[in-house]
């Protein structure tokens, strides 16, 4: 059983990124961490082939240089390998062009049954990537599952939440099978896991290996800018007797807000 | 060459460390501190992940790191909750004396099935009337046949009533002094062992303290760690290596009272503005930075001395000294900056002023340090460190 996990590694979700001239100061950004529905993903296919007692977890990660240290934290939470895509000409890819990059990889690597990227990365919330990536490599594509029940008979089969229930859901492999928040809290690293993560096999990819045009990967769709939504008129707090306040508040909302 | 920047292994043990800290031993702080209540559940899962028993060697199923990476650890721990790493510490100090003096049938005899299950153990040497005065012990023992009975009682002891293990210095005549002690390991089981309350203490409340009594307690020969009569050195010598860790405990405590301290700051708004913007408040924050930084080297440094075999009782006393002194000092003015809030136990300022104190106290109280950091300048020692 190969799995490839495409895994992203984005700011750490329990900081405030600041904007600055329109975009997001990614620079200032000092913690970086795997894109948490990533590393669902790693946990439960950690998981499956646990239960299944055979399997291979590859990880495939764009990023700049210090991307590494984020890989060699899944590779010490239990992933077997990893391909790191590292270009100038991957700096600043959108989606389609990032689904391009991981389907010339994932295509180099060659031995796959299961794709299962995060449905979305936390970053940038556009959640195309994985259905992308299904499209370039001609797979099937199940989105936002919760976790992979089964494999049987070269046939996964993906539990999806959906409104009061859930769903199961079969589909031939190889297939894209994207995850949301599973049902499990993604395992600590363990200290041996990470004294033997540089022992692990880390291969680098640049444009040139995988055969990529650098002007094939120009972006498609621009950002035009980001901004922060208007900050919030503080709120006035009334004070003194109840009957006092309330007769205020209703003036306020009849004469001032004009509500009543 | 000088060099602080940490290894790819060190960050990432450090990173693991923190995450488990903030998200395991943080939320659960008050709570045990409230309760004064041991945290079996938060050893188990550091165990599970090999967060315990760093320094032994992994040939005995430790960690096999060094003093350097227990005090990453240590600090990230203190940070969340300093009787939880006092806890997990215990085990580090009560260990070294096997892994310094021990044969590689008594590592191999004791180290490895501890080790191999979520297990504490207590390093015994303080007594009721031996604090200081080490030497002044009278837990004795004597040898009869193949085996040793040992007699007496000690105080203070760490994870007592809660250890697998227990490391026991005795000695052959109290008149004897120093050279009269020796080491002993004692496994839980041993009949004759037994223990006094659970101490209410001030701080570390999530740490269990206890007495521990030794009547007629008979081990065999082979549970003697090294020579009859180098008990001292032992000791001493495990000392030695164990003042960094504490010290790294204290500027984890220090590190927290300032986080604190910098965000109630900006949040706490007198006179129309938040008091960040005093210089009064400014000052105190500076000064707590000061602090934790400066600790820091001289904790890493010393540190660093000892895991590569260097003269390190200098550097490892000033560390020590140092940082509890600066942890105390810290804490307390964090306690001032959040005012008559900091004095409740609403918020966590308190707790960490009165976990300071402790650190000041054991493991060799600060008077003593100064004691070891003055022998070493007048004897020349402290030379070319």
């Amino acid at each position: 059983m190969n799995i490839i996990i495409p895994m992203k590694r984005v700011p750490d979700t329990a900081i405030q990124v600041n904007v600055k001239d329109g975009r997001v100061a990614l620079e200032e950004v000092e913690t970086w961490v795997i894109n948490p529905y990533d590393e669902y993903a790693i946990e439960e296919a950690l998981r499956l082939i646990e239960r299944l007692g055979e399997g291979k977890i590859t990880i495939v990660t764009i990023g700049p240089e210090a991307a590494q240290e984020t890989i060699r934290k899944a590779l010490a939470m239990g992933a077997h390998e990893a391909y790191h895509l590292l270009d100038d000409a991957f700096e600043h890819l959108d989606a389609l062009g990032r689904a391009r990059v991981l389907a010339a990889a994932i295509e180099k690597i060659g031995e796959y049954d299961l794709i299962w990227p995060g449905f979305k990365g936390v970053d940038y919330d556009e959640g195309q990537t994985g259905v992308m990536l299904a499209e370039f490599l001609g797979l099937p594509h199940v989105s936002t599952a919760i976790t992979v029940e089964e494999i049987e008979d070269g046939h996964a089969v993906a539990k999806i939440e959906a409104e009061g229930g859930y769903q199961h859901v079969r589909v031939p492999l190889p297939a894209v099978i994207t995850q949301t928040q599973g049902p499990n809290e993604p395992r600590y690293p363990t200290l041996r896991g990470i004294m033997g993560a540089k022992k692990k096999p880390l291969t680098v990819w640049n444009a040139d290996d995988l055969g990529l045009d650098p002007d094939e990967l120009e972006p498609v769709v621009e950002l035009l800018h980001v901004e922060r939504p208007p900050a919030r008129k503080a709120g006035r707090i009334l004070e003194g007797e109840p009957a006092e306040v309330a007769r205020e508040l209703v003036r306020i909302l009849h004469e001032e807000a004009k509500v009543i | 060459m000088i060099s602080f920047t940490l290894t790819e292994e060190q960050r990432a043990l450090r990173e693991l460390a923190r995450e488990f800290a903030q998200k395991e031993i943080a939320p659960r702080a008050a709570e045990l501190d409230r309760e004064g209540r041991h945290p079996a559940e938060i050893i188990q899962k550091a165990w599970e992940i090999g967060l315990m028993n760093l320094t032994v060697p992994e040939a005995y199923g430790g960690g096999g790191l060094g003093v350097f990476e227990e005090c990453l650890v240590a600090e990230e721990f203190a940070a969340a909750c300093a009787g939880v790493t006092t806890t997990v510490m215990a085990n580090s100090l009560a260990l070294t004396p096997i892994v310094l003096a021990g044969t590689h049938e008594q590592k191999e005899a004791f180290l490895s099935p501890f080790c191999a299950a979520p297990n504490l153990a207590s390093f015994c040497l303080t007594e009721p009337q031996a604090g200081s005065d080490v030497a002044g012990m009278r837990t004795t023992y004597r040898r009869e046949g193949d085996e040793y009975v040992i007699n007496g009682t000690k105080q203070w002891i760490t994870n007592a009533g809660e250890s697998a293990l227990y490391v026991v210095f005795a000695t052959k005549d109290p008149q004897l002094r120093h050279k009269g002690i020796s080491a002993f390991i004692v496994p839980a089981d041993t009949p004759g062992l037994s223990f006094g309350k659970k101490e209410d203490k001030m701080g570390h409340r999530a740490s269990t303290t206890r007495s521990v009594i030794f009547d007629e307690v008979r081990v065999p020969a082979f549970n003697r760690l090294g020579e009859e009569g180098d008990g001292w050195m032992i000791a001493m010598r495990t000392l030695d290596k164990s003042r960094p860790g504490i010290a790294a405990m204290a500027v984890g405590i220090a590190r927290a009272a300032l986080q604190a301290s910098l965000e109630y700051s900006q949040q706490r708004a007198q006179f129309g503005q938040p008091i960040a913007n005093f210089q009064a408040i400014q000052f105190m924050l500076a000064d707590m930075a000061i602090g934790v930084e400066t600790a820091r080297y001289q904790t890493w440094r010393a540190a660093w001395l000892v895991d590569q075999g260097k003269y390190s009782r200098y550097a490892s006393s000033i560390a020590k000294c140092y940082a509890t002194d600066v942890a105390m000092r810290v804490t307390t003015d964090a306690v001032q900056v959040f005012g008559g809030y900091g004095y409740s136990k609403e918020y966590p300022v308190e707790k960490y002023m009165r976990d300071a104190k402790l650190m000041q106290i054991y493991e060799g109280t600060n008077q003593i340090q100064r004691l070891v950091i003055a022998r070493a300048l007048l004897k020349g020692e402290a030379d070319g460190t």
